[in-house]
């Protein structure tokens, strides 16, 4: 783990990745590796690269690392890291930046079972208007497979079992809510592009 | 005192007893809750991820529809809740950027008062002292520890909510209803919010730290205001026969108990983790 640089040469075109995420996220050129958003992460350790660590990437323009990284995808939008930087960075934001810039590009990291979830409730909400989350969860587990393991079809069935059975589950329904106008929001925002 | 109510998507399935406690706890305290017709989802976690402007747009709508109702919007749910403060406050700044959503949602509309969260209408609008006043049956001897996560408290400056590292609304709540609430170390600790699906691993980690710190300062029970947070700490603390199950509590089912529900032990049948244990013990059901 770590964001060791070692021999790796640094493509000029790469800069380009480091200029662009700078100019939309505030601050992002203050940091001076203090470390105070991955000592309060509490994800940072299931993460492939701590939050100081991509702000370094992404200042290097190690573009690669960075949007096939976990780290990006763990993060859990907790805000932690942000609301005690020192220097104001948009921590969170920058990781979205990140989370699209990976998608946009088709970068295939490790977690993309994580970016696959993203996309199917968006999905849902534009469908439908509001999440039904017996139905997110049936189309996540089957779009992704993830439920394909003994292990994980004995733990995570019999704690969705008991969830339908005190009523926290429900049947996915048909419903839709404000079907069109969502649809149109989703239409115009994306067009934007 | 009236509001838009929003009540969000986990209030229509994982937890409709926070709805419906919430929505008790209301009629109690004087509060009117109108649900907001057609509301739609504020796109939570994933609309931010996906598309900045879309996560402005999406909740735009409901504040839009609020404001024909000229309420101002609460909401159970602290992610909601906190997806519409965005809104509110990236387009009260950035008048191109509002023009461009009212594009979008296909309705032109003025900049609505800030979206608040149940419990700061319970302690700004209603008052600590309006709350005791309701009191029937106070929680006597009932120690919880109050568990706010994320949202309520950050961003700070979107939140606006309270201390953001040491917030003590909802601990002078439960205090209101005769409880005795302990001081923690874990009160603005992320449970791993949308990541239970997707890394239930990740999930079981943080909610076991979570139970434990609450544990070793002997608490009944933890006390919270937000659907993902109580589903991930009712589902994912461990359930091993050497651990001491935690019962994890929505602040409304506590409050609509002290204010006398009848509701109370068909919301508790919802939990995972039975709470009735120790509400027993203290003759509170």
């Amino acid at each position: 783990m770590g964001a060791m640089v070692g021999e790796e040469k640094i493509r000029l075109e790469d800069r380009e990745f480091s200029r662009k995420v700078s100019a939309k996220v505030r601050n992002l050129s203050r940091c001076y590796q203090c470390s105070m958003c991955s000592d309060g992460c509490p994800v940072a350790y299931a993460m492939d690269y701590y939050p100081n660590q991509i702000i370094h990437l992404v200042r290097l323009g190690l573009k690669e690392k960075v949007l096939r990284s976990t780290a990006i995808w763990i993060c859990a939008s907790c805000e932690t890291c942000a609301s005690r930087c020192p220097n104001d960075i948009e921590i969170v934001h920058m990781m979205d930046v990140l989370r699209s810039d990976s998608l946009a590009g088709g970068f295939k990291g490790p977690a993309r079972n994580i970016s696959r979830f993203h996309k199917i409730f968006i999905e849902q909400v534009r469908k439908k208007g509001r999440i039904d989350e017996g139905s997110l969860l049936l189309n996540y587990e089957l779009k992704t497979g993830d439920f394909l393991s003994v292990e994980k079809l004995r733990e995570e069935g019999g704690l969705g079992l008991e969830m339908f059975r005190k009523g926290k589950l429900k049947f996915p329904s048909r419903k839709r809510y404000a079907d069109r106008s969502v649809k149109e929001i989703f239409k115009k925002v994306l067009s934007r592009g | 005192m009236r509001f838009a109510y929003y009540p969000g998507c986990t209030a229509t399935s994982t937890s409709v007893e926070y709805d419906e406690s919430v929505r008790e706890t209301s009629r109690h305290l004087g509060i009117e809750l109108e649900e907001i017709p057609e509301w739609t989802c504020c796109g939570a976690t994933s609309g931010h991820i996906m598309n900045r402007e879309l996560s402005i747009a999406l909740p735009s709508r409901n504040l839009a529809l609020a404001n024909r109702m000229s309420l101002a919007i609460v909401s159970p749910c602290p992610a909601c809740s906190t997806r519409h403060k965005v809104a509110q406050y990236e387009l009260a700044r950035d008048p191109e950027l509002k023009a461009r959503i009212e594009e979008d949602i296909g309705i032109n509309f003025e900049i609505p008062p800030k979206p608040r969260h149940i419990l700061e209408v319970l302690y700004r609008d209603v008052g600590i002292d309006a709350i005791k006043k309701r009191v029937r049956k106070p929680l006597k001897g009932l120690k919880v520890v109050a568990y706010y996560g994320c949202f309520l408290v950050r961003p700070p400056e979107i939140a606006g909510f309270d201390d953001p590292e040491n917030p003590t609304i909802m601990d002078e709540v439960m205090r209101a209803l005769g409880a005795e609430v302990i001081d923690w170390s874990h009160k603005i600790d992320c449970c791993g919010g949308g990541l239970s699906i997707v890394a239930p691993d990740i999930v079981k980690t943080l909610a076991g730290k979570l139970v434990g710190a609450a544990s070793k300062v002997e608490a009944d029970a933890i006390v919270t205001a937000c659907g993902i947070c109580q589903a991930n700490l009712d589902m994912r603390q461990a359930r091993t026969t050497s651990s001491r199950p935690l019962p994890i509590f929505y602040f409304s089912e506590l409050s609509a108990l002290a204010f006398g529900t009848l509701q109370l032990k068909r919301w508790l049948a919802k939990h995972l983790v039975d709470p009735s244990g120790v509400l027993q013990k203290l003759d509170l059901l």
